[in-house]
């Protein structure tokens, strides 16, 4: 096994799992159920009873 | 073992009191055993803290054992904040001080006769005070207070421990006054922004433990069922902070009495460990910790939900993927691999996107009340922050380019896009956090006088203006007259032609900085004025959130 090698492998692999992991992120807060989840989450946790401007557009 | 609330107190009192009694024999041992001056001035400085420390958990012990107030309702609860309120009158104190010292030294690169000819005076030996203190006392100060302010409000708990979160905000700063004094006194690692020597690294290794330790276990207690994005913010900086300290700083000492210590790596690796933590010193604390505070502090002080929450998940995962990676481009062209180079520039262009969702989540939080930039300038102080925040983000991958960075590195530019970060973002996003946090921690009805704020925010723009415009036009040319050849193939100018061209610029930089410091000025005297509890000039100009949350008026109302 040369340099070039362990290289190669390395940072082709490490590229593949970079992807998968921001899909895996993208894929996460894409789903319908997460979005509701965490709008519902965040203004709890902030003690905020003011609407979402975001979500008032849809 | 101790079973009910008041015994478990007395218990972590007790604990607490034979912790400091260790720490006073260390420093003793320290002060009477070193051989080196300076070393035996920080062993005194240790014992003479423990024994504070000691006299005030015995004069404390018995007042506050977290129970709720018997007059606040059953669910409310008892947040555990005067840690805080010291961290943050530490860090106005501490970005005074740092503030001061660098613009000192701004003076000394116009008129060199200013060092005096002393070497405690010396630009060698200032910088890294000015550097430490600025983003490690000023900036590290306002992080540990606002962490701990965030992860109680948003977890709905209160503080994990009682003297555990007090020897976090005094440890830290005891790690800054023996940092800074030894610099003075000549005892340095010589680490960009490492400087620190092996003992205050043992010591401030043991405070961040104990950060972190303090800041899970009050997570591990919320009520609130979701961590808000803002603390894993704030953890991400606290676990990669720990991590890059202690490997940037595996050392030998030649003595345990004396300071001076041999690193582990050698060569390139060195170099590249180094910068490794150098980048990242940037990445996570002057970054992933201060969009914690945006992610807190604007929607609560606009009174409106992050703009998008799930923007704001993607935004983390992607930032610090990518930022560990970002270091190489500060060892471009050096005997470092080419393969790594391009690697660290490639990473750094990446950091765009993710720095620009940030970016673009935390101005867009104000779309429905962009008239708050205009009638709050503590709301525009945080916007502001970010725009800045957003425009030297983009600058710092333009310049990690290899063929930009061959024009911008070692010159000025580099200090001037630091400065945009650190005084436009870092800096203006903290201010905007103190001027939030001291009416809610102290309980009080509004600032002293939100046209102070104004001044401020003014006279620190003006002033961050001055500054990187200045050392823009300056490090371009110093670039440029460094690379400049004749038709012959000889250098066009001398190295110190570049200098005398660079003469006015540096005196418009400082002069941005004294403009600066009077901001800082202004804002120590309205926080001072409104700690105090004196009655509010404009109280009636101010939003309902300036004022503490139990005296907030309701919209209704």
């Amino acid at each position: 096994m040369t340099y070039d090698t362990v290289a190669t492998f390395s940072q082709v692999s490490s590229l593949l799992l970079f992807i998968a992991l921001f899909l895996a992120v993208i894929i996460y807060v894409l789903m319908p159920t997460t979005k509701e989840k965490l709008e519902r989450a965040q203004r709890s946790a902030l003690d905020l009873d003011t609407p979402n401007s975001y979500e008032d557009e849809r | 073992m101790p079973d009910t609330r008041a015994e478990k107190a007395t218990f972590g009192s007790l604990m607490a009191i034979i912790f400091a009694i260790a720490m006073a024999f260390v420093g003793i041992s320290i002060g009477v055993g070193s051989p080196s001056g300076g070393m035996s001035f920080h062993g005194w400085c240790l014992a003479a803290t423990a024994a504070a420390s000691i006299y005030f958990i015995l004069s404390h012990m018995a007042q506050d054992d977290g129970a709720p107030s018997p007059l606040s309702s059953s669910d409310a609860v008892n947040y555990h904040d005067a840690p805080i309120r010291f961290a943050t009158i530490a860090a106005i104190f501490w970005g005074i001080a740092g503030f001061v010292v660098g613009d000192i030294i701004a003076w000394q690169l116009a008129f060199p006769a200013l060092n005096f000819d002393l070497p405690w005076t010396s630009f060698g030996r200032l910088r890294p005070l000015h550097t430490s203190a600025v983003i490690f006392a000023f900036g590290g100060n306002v992080l540990i207070g606002t962490s701990f302010y965030v992860v109680q409000r948003t977890c709905k708990a209160r503080l994990a421990g009682l003297w555990s979160p007090w020897f976090v905000v005094v440890g830290y700063n005891l790690f800054i006054l023996i940092a800074g004094t030894g610099y003075l006194l000549g005892i340095t690692d010589g680490k960009e922004y490492a400087e620190p020597v092996w003992y205050a690294d043992l010591f401030l290794t043991m405070v961040w433990v104990v950060y972190l330790l303090v800041f899970l276990a009050t997570l591990w207690k919320r009520k609130e069922p979701h961590i808000y994005v803002a603390n894993w913010f704030y953890l991400s900086f606290i676990v990669t902070v720990a991590m890059l300290h202690v490997v940037n700083n595996l050392a030998v000492p030649v003595s345990i009495w004396e300071p001076k210590s041999y690193i582990v790596f050698a060569g390139v690796q060195d170099a590249m460990t180094q910068w490794w933590y150098g980048h990242n010193a940037v990445g996570f604390f002057l970054t992933a910790g201060f969009l914690g505070i945006m992610y807190y502090f604007i929607p609560k002080r606009v009174e409106r939900p992050v703009y998008s929450y799930r923007l704001s998940i993607v935004h983390f995962w992607s930032l610090i993927f990518l930022y560990i990676w970002a270091g190489p481009h500060h060892l471009h062209y050096t005997a470092l691999p080419e393969w790594t180079q391009t690697l660290g520039m490639a990473f750094s262009i990446m950091l765009w996107k993710p720095s620009w969702g940030g970016m673009i989540n935390g101005l867009m939080t104000l779309s429905g009340a962009w008239d708050k930039l205009r009638t709050d300038p503590v709301v525009r102080l945080l916007v502001v922050s970010v725009a800045f925040y957003g425009m030297s983000t983009f600058e710092g991958p333009v310049m990690s380019i290899k063929a930009v960075n061959s024009l911008s590195h070692y010159t000025d530019w580099t200090i001037g896009h630091v400065h945009s970060g650190a005084l436009g973002w870092v800096a203006m996003v903290s201010f905007g956090a103190i001027y939030c946090l001291v009416p809610w921690l102290w309980k009080r009805k509004a600032l002293y006088s939100i046209r102070l704020v104004e001044w401020h925010f003014w006279v620190s723009t003006i002033g961050i203006l001055l500054y990187i415009t200045s050392m823009w036009v300056s490090g371009i040319m110093q670039g440029l007259m460094w690379r400049a050849y004749d038709k012959l193939g000889f250098l066009s100018y001398s190295f110190v032609e570049t200098v005398e061209a660079m003469h006015p610029y540096y005196i418009i930089r400082a002069t941005g900085g004294l403009l600066f410091i009077l901001g800082s000025l202004i804002m120590a005297y309205n926080i001072w004025r409104t700690i105090r509890g004196d009655e509010s000039r404009d109280a009636a100009e101010q939003p309902r959130v300036a004022a503490a949350p139990e005296l907030r008026l309701n919209p209704a109302e």
